[in-house]
């Protein structure tokens, strides 16, 4: 075999960084008898895994502290190690070795359990993102619906330890955690329904396939670009937003109102592997969005293919978590009625009307010449601005900026 | 158990009633504070909650009680002065004016013109600090991860640096004096106060193209914690608080204390009294307060600083009394003296703003949910050290 | 159209987070240990005394133990003890000085009410704000030798200040020595049982 190029030239699919993952893995798994390479690939695949997203998340609390900093001002964590790298490091230390309470009328065990559970539900989706061409640690036929039922189950966990902890912060926490599940986890199907659809799919790799080539060698046929999917892309997204918990969503934890919400009785190692959820949680979204809307790991033109196709998932999923933490530091938090107004009212509305966008947009997909292109675009336009105007000025009725007198 | 229907509040105007069927389970009393992290300092909120829903608040306080009243009666009329910065500990050079104000009254003394224009110009640089923190904690309880705080406190920032530049703190300024202020101008600290008033208006601007036309922070406070004019006055409230419910009271035209009908400044008013008319009325009064401080540092005049009747130590007023009040940033701030001719004051009493607005902290919240409560404590801006004294 | 204050406040945030990178007036932290601040002038701490001569600095404290200061103190944090004897001052009159002169800085809310009060100019603001101590009880109460600090730290840190202090001080001193030079040519003059001089009043 000659060996590959350093650079794709003709054939990305044959660049060495672009298999040089799959290298390392032919090369682990040779080190097993043939009878147990399958299992050794499959291990191989989950410390690896675990490894870089825990890494991923160190990195992230410090990059979102910093980013915070920056908005607001300040410059953030910096006084451990240059620029506080190691921060991280430091905040791990801190939670390896502080007390680990657990109030006496608590649920040992589901107080206990809430926090593994979390982690290990949140660590499962991560199973079937396609982070590159060839890199996909499950092939799974139904790989969307499996990510989502993980999801989704996270919040149980997130029930779990509200109610165990017996505070009454963490009860109302939780009750807010399962009116949010039950609100979001529809808009978030419903928004991802069109790609599945269009895709013809549930299987990731099937739906990064289908968002392959360039017009012009310049611009992707990504999901994002066309109007449903530049709609279902800020449907998923807002509704990423409420099934993280994070901000203006982060009601369960919201830290104004009920102290730290179901982690108010949580200290030490159990408070950071839900501070890792959420992150893993926050970080599967996102790499689901990537996949669903952005174009997997295709890159965005064809002459910058040379650059492995991991790289470019990552770059999009980084680009996203920090439209996540910008987010953070602008808004304000909703209140829970608010929220779930905001869900069935607006959202779910807007994703069921979306998929007729979708259905246009491919029912339509046979048209050719420049005046019906146009009407596509037109049409499919109007069916998302026209849907949003109206029920945007549905839901903020009775809601305006005001004017005001002056005394006399 | 929840005794229902008792302990209604003394200007009560809402009436929610725990309902007690098979939608509506058992009634839930939450302890929130003293320790909780949007009660401002060490207050606590007894709620009995309906699911989210507030059936019940009772303020507790007292947390901070320091007997500031009684140390008033035991020191001289110059020892409570520096007291008076730890009453609103965010405001302290209104505190000194308001009791300067009562001294003054009683010992019959008379502060010269510039140092009229140097109060004018350190009550309303308060206006500006109080209002921007206070926006920014309201926000900070609305669940903003800090952002507008930390935009308000940089700001804050360079007006205590001009504090410090001139009373030597930044906080605990201990700067009036009965009958003038301690330390003269520099033209120096003049140019620096003229550059942050002209730079404010951009500051403001971007705070509220942040806040104003959110529709979170919007859907958050409008309609929230509605206040009627009849229950404001009748419970005694000041400031932004009254104003926002419609109410143009404002000491600054009604008792024209100081040097004030010199300024040419409007009264901003509300007309829903809600969380959302109360940060507005804050934002327009700063506005307002950066015209009174373009008017008084363009015509500051010259002169003495110092009534020269007045001397430092050993002041014995005419036995008599006195009521000083002055429009803070939160409100009425007044200090009632009674003089028996003795160096310290017979009685000594204070009108605390932000006690008297947090009176109606249970009307307001009533109906409302837990997050509502959080804010609407938020938006009547309260401080500890006042509120207990 | 909803979402549109939404992306302003956006907007807003992200020119704040370029703006912390070029922008000193948005990006107002400074690096406390690395970078020290530069204190006004007239910024105060806790109070010092000020002694003339830093070589000698108890036996030329400003203070004449006349506790005025310990009087009017709010929170009553200054305890001096009077001494037996006399010493002269600087401009060699006999005066007493503290014996004993402790401030519990625990309890000083830094008011400067006694700078204030003091008629002899002996007891000024210092601006040490580094005042972290082991001990929170006897590292906290300052003596009388922690005190005392020179006339040049005084004009180092209060420079305006110091400069009027010292100008006051010369012209007292010079009217006090016409004063007795004219009181001795009178005296000189006419030979007669003097009365004592009436006490100074401090001006």
């Amino acid at each position: 075999m000659p060996p590959a190029p350093i650079f794709a030239t003709l054939d990305p699919d044959r660049a060495f960084l672009e298999r040089a993952p799959l290298l390392v893995r032919d090369f682990v798994t040779g080190l097993f008898p043939p009878s147990l390479q399958w299992l050794a690939g499959n291990l191989l695949a989950v410390v690896v895994i675990v490894l870089f997203f825990a890494s991923l998340f160190a990195l992230l609390t410090l990059a979102e502290r910093k980013i915070l900093g920056r908005i607001q001002n300040r410059p953030g964590p910096n006084r451990t190690g240059p620029a506080g790298l190691l921060q991280p490091l430091a905040d791990a230390v801190k939670t390896l070795v502080k007390e680990d309470i657990v109030p006496r009328a608590a649920d040992q065990v589901l107080h206990f359990l809430a926090p593994v559970v979390l982690v290990s539900l949140a660590l499962m989706a991560f199973a079937v993102l396609p982070y590159g061409r060839h890199l996909v640690p499950v092939e799974l036929d139904a790989a969307v619906l499996y990510f989502f039922a993980a999801g989704a189950a996270t919040e149980l966990a997130v029930f779990m330890a509200g109610w165990a902890s017996r505070n009454k912060y963490s009860l109302l926490a939780a009750m807010r955690a399962l009116a949010q599940l039950i609100s979001y986890e529809l808009p978030l199907l419903l928004s991802v329904v069109p790609v599945v659809m269009l895709a013809g799919t549930l299987s990731t790799t099937g739906i990064v396939a289908a968002q392959a080539g360039w017009t012009y060698g310049v611009i992707p046929h990504w999901h994002v670009l066309t109007p449903w999917g530049a709609a279902g892309f800020l449907l998923f997204f807002v509704s990423a937003l409420a099934e993280s918990n994070r901000s203006p969503f982060d009601l369960p934890e919201a830290e104004s109102e009920l102290i730290a919400g179901h982690l108010t009785e949580y200290s030490g190692f159990k408070y950071a592997l839900f501070f890792m959820a959420e992150y893993f949680g926050m970080t599967a979204l996102c790499g689901m969005g990537v996949t669903l809307f952005l174009g997997g790991w295709q890159a965005p033109c064809a002459f910058l293919e040379f650059i492995p196709s991991y790289a470019w998932f990552f770059a999009k999923l980084l680009l996203l978590l920090g439209v996540f933490m910008w987010i953070r530091g602008t808004l304000p938090r909703l209140r829970i009625d608010q929220l779930t107004r905001f869900a069935w009212k607006f959202l779910v509305p807007l994703a069921l009307i979306n998929l007729g966008t979708a259905a246009f947009w491919q029912l339509s997909a046979g048209w050719s010449g420049p005046a019906l292109q146009l009407a596509r675009w037109l049409v499919a336009l109007a069916l998302v601005a026209g849907p949003f105007t109206l029920l945007g000025r549905r839901l903020s009725a009775g809601v305006a900026p005001r004017t005001y007198r002056y005394a006399a | 158990m929840l005794a229902s229907g008792s302990a209604a509040a003394p200007f009560s105007s809402a009436s929610v009633r725990p309902v007690h069927d098979e939608f509506h389970g058992d009634l839930l009393e939450v302890s929130m504070g003293p320790h909780h992290p949007s009660t401002h300092g060490v207050f606590r909120m007894m709620v009995t909650l309906d699911g989210e829903t507030i059936v019940r608040l009772k303020p507790v306080f007292g947390y901070l009680h320091r007997n500031h009243e009684k140390l008033g009666e035991n020191t001289t009329y110059l020892g409570s002065m520096p007291y008076t910065d730890r009453l609103d500990y965010l405001c302290s050079m209104t505190n000194n004016w308001a009791y300067a104000l009562a001294v003054e009254k009683l010992a019959g003394l008379v502060p010269p013109e510039r140092a009229e224009y140097i109060r004018i110009i350190l009550a309303e640089l308060t206006r500006l600090i109080n209002h921007s923190g206070l926006i920014g904690f309201l926000m900070q309880d609305t669940g903003c991860s800090g952002t507008p705080l930390m935009y308000a406190f940089r700001e804050r920032e360079k007006v205590l640096d001009l504090f410090e530049a001139l009373s030597g703190s930044r906080m605990m300024c201990n700067y009036q004096r009965f009958g003038g202020c301690r330390v003269d101008l520099t033209p120096a600290w003049v140019d620096s106060a003229r550059r942050l008033v002209d730079a404010f208006p951009r500051f403001l601007d971007e705070f509220e193209a942040l806040l104003t036309g959110n529709e979170i922070f919007m859907a958050r406070t409008q309609g929230v914690g509605r206040l009627s004019p009849e229950l404001a006055v009748n419970a005694g409230l000041t400031g932004p608080v009254l104003r926002a419910t419609g109410v143009g009271h404002d000491l600054r035209k009604v008792d024209a204390y100081g040097l004030y009908p010199r300024f040419d400044f409007r009264v901003p008013i509300g007309a829903h009294g809600d969380t959302y008319d109360r940060y507005m009325i804050r934002v327009l009064e700063m506005r307002e307060s950066v015209q009174i401080l373009q008017q008084a540092l363009r015509d500051l005049p010259a002169g003495p600083i110092m009534d020269p009747k007045a001397k430092l130590r050993g002041l014995r007023p005419k036995a008599g009394e006195a009521y000083g009040r002055i429009e803070g940033a939160k409100g009425e701030i007044g200090f009632f003296l009674i003089s028996d001719g003795s160096p310290n004051p017979y009685r000594y009493r204070i009108r605390p703003p932000s006690f008297i607005n947090l009176t109606v902290l249970e009307d307001l919240c009533l109906g409302h949910t837990v997050a509502d409560a959080v804010i609407i404590l938020g938006s009547i801006d309260i401080v500890l050290g006042e509120v207990d004294r | 159209m909803l979402g549109s204050g939404i992306i302003k406040g956006l907007a807003v945030t992200a020119k704040n987070l370029a703006g912390s990178f070029h922008d000193p007036a948005r990006y107002v932290t400074q690096e406390f240990p690395e970078v020290q601040p530069q204190l006004p002038e007239n910024s105060r701490n806790f109070p010092f005394l000020v002694a003339d001569d830093g070589a000698d600095p108890m036996g030329t404290l400003r203070c004449v133990a006349c506790q005025i200061c310990e009087k009017e103190c709010p929170p009553q944090c200054i305890y001096i003890e009077k001494s037996k004897d006399k010493k002269p001052d600087a401009a060699g009159k006999l005066q007493l000085y503290p014996a004993v002169f402790a401030i519990d800085t625990s309890v000083c809310m830094s008011c400067q009410i006694c700078v204030e009060v003091c008629p002899f100019d002996a007891i000024k603001m210092d601006q040490v704000f580094a005042i972290a101590t082991t001990d929170r009880f006897n590292g906290l109460l300052l003596n009388r030798e922690q005190l005392a600090k020179s006339n040049q730290y005084y004009h180092s840190i209060h420079p305006t200040e110091a400069t009027e202090v010292d100008a006051r001080l010369a012209a007292e001193r010079k009217a006090a020595e016409e004063k007795a030079r004219a009181a001795a040519a009178a005296k000189a003059a006419a030979p007669k049982p003097a009365a004592p001089p009436p006490p100074q009043p401090p001006a």
